[in-house]
């Protein structure tokens, strides 16, 4: 176990190593550099601006720096938002996207399991087929269409709810709905399926063979082998939250890192641009990381492997 | 449980008489054996819903392929005094053309800002949707069968290797590539149309579109290598089990076409299960501006763009956004009805 | 009547399917007393699981009683709910299953699963039911018990894990132990010791046991009755000697000629019965063995066999036998 745990750490590492290293490489191998968009500046701004992000010295060097400075936790001055860090623009958007997403993960996972079971209970009936079809819907239908109907229908037309920022409770409803519409989806069709496998094993009829009450077969027998897809998911799950979470603070214009991000894209804020591909990509990598490690735990099957 | 022989009905001595070997064969049941594709087709056809969205993916091609030709405007064509035209209204201009005899074709959806008309549009925009889906599938099905059955096929040490590339890359997240490659690559591909000639091209699909192309090239294809390499291996398997048994050659050419059929039957349906996937990613990063360029209409960017009108012409997002979630919606669902007809292990 | 422990009068069972409903049993009759030892012989599909799982209500939803009366213990079990089902399973009358591995739950400990059974039908607490599950891993022959309480399912042997579903089974001292095809799933050797293991138990216990196998050779050495089945009727009915010397159904005698004898002299071709399995779904309306009969008649493709009584205990469904009354001018 200790060996297993050992080994994904550091293969974790070496992935987010490389993932800064391409990404350094891409940012400081365009030609021309950052400020070669603005209005022409002059030889000497230009020169000053080089000399106080440091793009002045050999790459390797700058490539050095970067990673040293990146291990003490720092990612350099913004561009775009002179004297403000990257590090700390980062963390205080992170701060309301990790609230946000946060709260549609639980909503996808307590919404999306017991919805998942009740298909599979039910199978075949109008129940089933009436969860079967909204879970496609919600798996095709893309999270920015999602937003825009919601925003449509709910503050246009009804005008029940605010359309935009995080000030009240209220702000949270349609930007969480949104972003926990996929999750929710997905997890109930895992959900069905992990169940109806887990329901035609000989283990449940073997509980049932013994006189156990119907429900406990299902919370103890059933669920605990059933979940284990969807522990699965959790690590995919976060990722998508991540990009989700972009299109749904662009449309109810919220404060998160998302927003950030895909500002410094437009603005062509490269150490931002750096500073927050690193930090998701590490995010992710270390999240899937411990979901591997936990379904290990979960599932006893493996542990003596 | 004991019942007495009661002779309680006529028998005829000649029931006794020994049952001939045709009346005997009559009743033995013979299931007809259908080819694996006759099957499932059978079955695909059954399922009304995946037939439903066959039909409307067939529309939708025509609708995107065929509609721009037939239509008289074009989705680039700005007419002056026209903008903002709700659905089926006309312009001052136009009306005073109605009134002079000339027939003027009505704006379905009305036009944009600049005088554009959104149904061409949402046909232009379908149709760069379903080609950045159809092309991605197929570099994704090219390159991740090619890579799969080299691994699979040689194993080994070659095997291993390669497995342990396709892992880091699993790892890497996509969405955060994708990103970096378009903002690198803007400029040098700028360059590139201005400069150099024979890539002007480049500006007319649009810097967003290739950085797609190239991720979808560089990382999407690994999941469908995982999926053809197990299938070489159970080829493999089967084969040595066969050579075991040693009974010539007509038996591996016997397992080599059931085989690919399988093999077959999941690339089709993975392939049609990637589209969906890849349009809703052209879609996403279109939407947030970083896909295709204007003025080529994609249904993200429409939607983007429709976003601030959305108190005075919701139309305008809802047009999109009801597209794409359409086409994307269609096929899954017939990629659903595909799995469900050609797998048989689903078989319920 | 009421000394039997079980009593199945004319069980018609289907499954209600989409493809249509599948006839899986037609009439059959079983009685037996307590102590008695019923082997329960058929191939695939011949209702012989079915029969005995409708015994505990054990089938899926599909499935229905749809002619007979099923008495167990007292027990009118056509017409008992799910609940009071649930309090005799596992307590009056106890299934172990074929494959030891799938049937028991991978993410639980053995002795949780020992435990499981004995806290819902006793009043015992965990303590309790601790004590008396190391007590019946020691009577079923497992070694150090306590030690395999703690362990999980994959981490025993074959053998060990039935060993384990026949302590689960035999927890509340049920009168009726049915097994079904217990042994299929093990190794030779380990079969013998499954085997020889219940019959000690059983006189232990003082337990009936209803035996289902597709093997003829276990039966010869457990069981006092036989049933032989094909596609959902008893074919012929009788003690082990009778079934063994005695065969009077050619299915019967198919299925002893496909069996190789330890004590050939010669070289016997063994004689695989020919023909394939009967349609559930459209049965016919004769006997359903007809077509691959080798003595059939004309009216064994139109009209069902009754039963004609060989001997006192001994019974078979087939024309031959009527045939043969009939000639000697009937009872």
């Amino acid at each position: 176990m200790g060996k297993y745990v050992a080994k994904r750490v550091l293969t974790s590492i070496l992935t987010i190593w490389l993932v800064a290293t391409i990404t350094f490489l891409l940012m400081y191998l365009v030609p021309g550099g950052p400020f070669l968009a603005e209005k022409a500046p002059s030889a000497a701004t230009l020169e000053a601006l080089n000399k106080r992000f440091g793009l002045d010295q050999p790459k390797i060097v700058q490539y050095k720096n970067y990673m040293l400075n990146l291990l003490k936790g720092e990612m350099g001055e913004s561009i775009k938002q002179r004297g403000r860090m990257v590090e700390d623009i980062i963390f205080s958007g992170f701060k309301v996207s990790a609230r946000l997403g946060g709260m549609a993960i639980l909503v996808a996972v307590f919404i999306g399991v017991p919805l998942g079971c009740i298909a599979a209970f039910n199978r075949g009936k109008w129940l089933d087929n009436l969860i079967l079809f909204l879970s496609t819907l919600g798996i095709a239908i893309p999270g920015f269409v999602v937003s825009t109907v919601l925003m449509v229908i709910f503050s246009v037309k009804l005008d029940l709810l605010p359309t935009y920022g995080l000030t009240s409770f209220a702000h949270y409803i349609m930007p969480v709905s949104a972003l926990a519409f996929y999750p929710t989806a997905y997890i109930s069709r895992l959900m069905r399926s992990s169940m109806l496998e887990v329901l035609g094993q000989d283990y449940i009829r073997t509980a049932r063979s013994k006189g156990l009450p119907q429900f406990k077969m299902i919370f103890k027998h059933a669920l605990r082998n059933a979940i284990l897809p969807v522990v699965t998911y959790l690590g995919p799950l976060l990722a998508y939250t991540l990009t989700g979470s972009v299109v749904v603070e662009k449309i109810f214009t919220i404060p998160g890192l998302g927003n950030e991000f895909i500002s410094s894209i437009i603005n062509r804020d490269y150490t931002m641009i750096m500073g927050t591909t690193i930090f998701l990509a590490t995010l992710l990598i270390i999240m899937n990381m411990l979901v591997d490690i936990a379904y290990k735990i979960i599932d006893p099957r493996i542990k003596f492997k | 449980m004991n019942n007495k022989n009661k002779l309680t009905f006529h028998l005829d001595v000649s029931d006794f008489l020994p049952a001939a070997e045709e009346e005997k064969q009559s009743l033995a049941v013979m299931r007809e054996s259908v080819s694996f594709w006759r099957d499932g087709l059978r079955r695909f056809k059954r399922n009304k819903l995946a037939m439903a969205s066959f039909v409307v993916i067939i529309l939708v091609l025509l609708f995107a392929f065929v509609g721009p030709a037939v239509y008289p405007y074009s989705y680039e064509q700005q007419i002056r005094g026209s903008e903002n035209l709700a659905p089926l209204e006309y312009s001052a201009q136009e009306l005073a053309r109605i009134e002079s005899g000339e027939s003027v074709f009505p704006h379905f959806l009305g036009t944009d800002g600049h005088g554009r008309d959104t149904m061409v549009r949402l046909m232009m925009g379908s149709r760069i949707s379903l080609l950045v889906g159809i092309i991605a599938s197929a570099l994704i099905l090219v390159i991740g069968s090619l890579y799969g059955t080299i691994a699979g096929y040689f194993g080994g040490r070659v095997d291993m290797v390669m497995m342990r590339i396709v892992d880091i890359i699993y790892t890497v997240p996509d969405i955060l590539i994708i990103i970096l490659l378009m903002v690198t690559l803007k400029y040098p591909m700028k360059n590139l149309a201005e400069n150099v000639p024979g890539f002007e091209w480049i500006n007319t699909i649009g810097v967003g579109l290739i950085c797609i192309f190239i991720v979808f090239s560089l990382l999407y294809w690994v999941g469908m290598a995982r999926i053809v390499r197990s299938q070489i291996l159970t080829v493999k398997e089967q084969e040595y089990v066969t050579a075991a048994r040693a009974l010539g050659a007509s038996h591996s050419r016997i397992i080599r076409k059931h085989l690919l059929t399988n093999v077959m039957g999941t690339l089709i349906v993975t392939t049609t299960l990637q589209i969906p996937s890849a349009i809703f990613t052209e879609s996403f990063l279109s939407f947030l501006g970083i896909g295709v360029a204007a003025p080529m209409p994609s249904l993200g960017s429409m939607a983007a763009i429709a976003i601030d009108g959305i108190y005075t012409y919701p139309y305008r997002l809802l047009a999109p956004a009801v597209m794409i979630s359409l086409i994307i919606l269609s096929f899954n669902l017939l990629g659903d009805g595909l799995r469900d007809a050609f797998d048989p292990k689903l078989k319920n | 009547m009421s000394e039997l422990l079980l009593n199945i009068q004319n069980e018609r069972l289907s499954f209600f399917t989409p493809a249509g409903e599948v006839k899986a049993l037609n009439d059959v009759t079983i009685q037996m007393k307590e102590g008695d030892v019923l082997g329960i012989v058929g191939e695939s599909g011949s209702g012989k699981s079915v029969t005995a799982y409708s015994i505990m209500q054990l089938l899926p939803h599909t499935g229905r009683v749809v002619g007979g009366t099923i008495e167990f213990n007292g027990h009118k079990i056509n017409e008992m709910s799910e609940k009071e089902m649930q309090a005799i399973r596992g307590n009056e009358v106890s299934i172990i299953f074929q494959d030891p591995m799938t049937s028991l739950n991978p993410v639980y400990t053995i002795g949780n699963q020992i435990r499981e059974v004995i806290m819902l039908h006793t009043k015992k607490n965990r303590k309790e039911a601790n004590e008396r599950a190391i007590e019946l891993l020691t009577l079923v022959g497992i070694n150090e018990p306590a030690k395999r309480l703690k362990q999980y399912p994959h981490e025993l042997s074959g053998g060990m894990r039935q060993r384990v579903m026949i302590a689960i089974a035999l927890a509340c001292e049920p009168k009726l132990l049915i097994a079904d095809e217990p042994t299929t799933a093990l190794d030779v050797t380990i079969q013998a010791q499954i085997l020889e293991l219940m019959m000690e138990l059983k006189d232990k216990i003082g337990m009936s046991i209803i035996m289902i196998t597709h093997d003829l050779g276990i039966v010869a050495n457990m069981c006092q009755k036989i049933a032989v089945m094909y596609a959902g009727k008893i074919v012929e009915y009788g003690t082990v000697d009778d079934i063994f010397y005695n065969p009077q159904h050619e299915y019967t005698k198919g299925l002893l000629r496909s069996i190789p004898k330890l004590n050939d002299t010669e070289h016997k071709k063994l004689v695989p019965i020919e023909g394939t399995p009967v349609d559930l779904l459209n049965p016919p309306k004769g006997c359903p063995f007809a077509p691959r009969c080798n003595s059939c008649m004309k009216i064994c493709l139109n009209k069902m066999p009754e039963y004609t009584e060989v001997n006192e205990g001994h019974i078979s469904a087939c024309w031959l036998l009527q045939k043969k009354e009939f000639e000697q001018g009937g009872k």
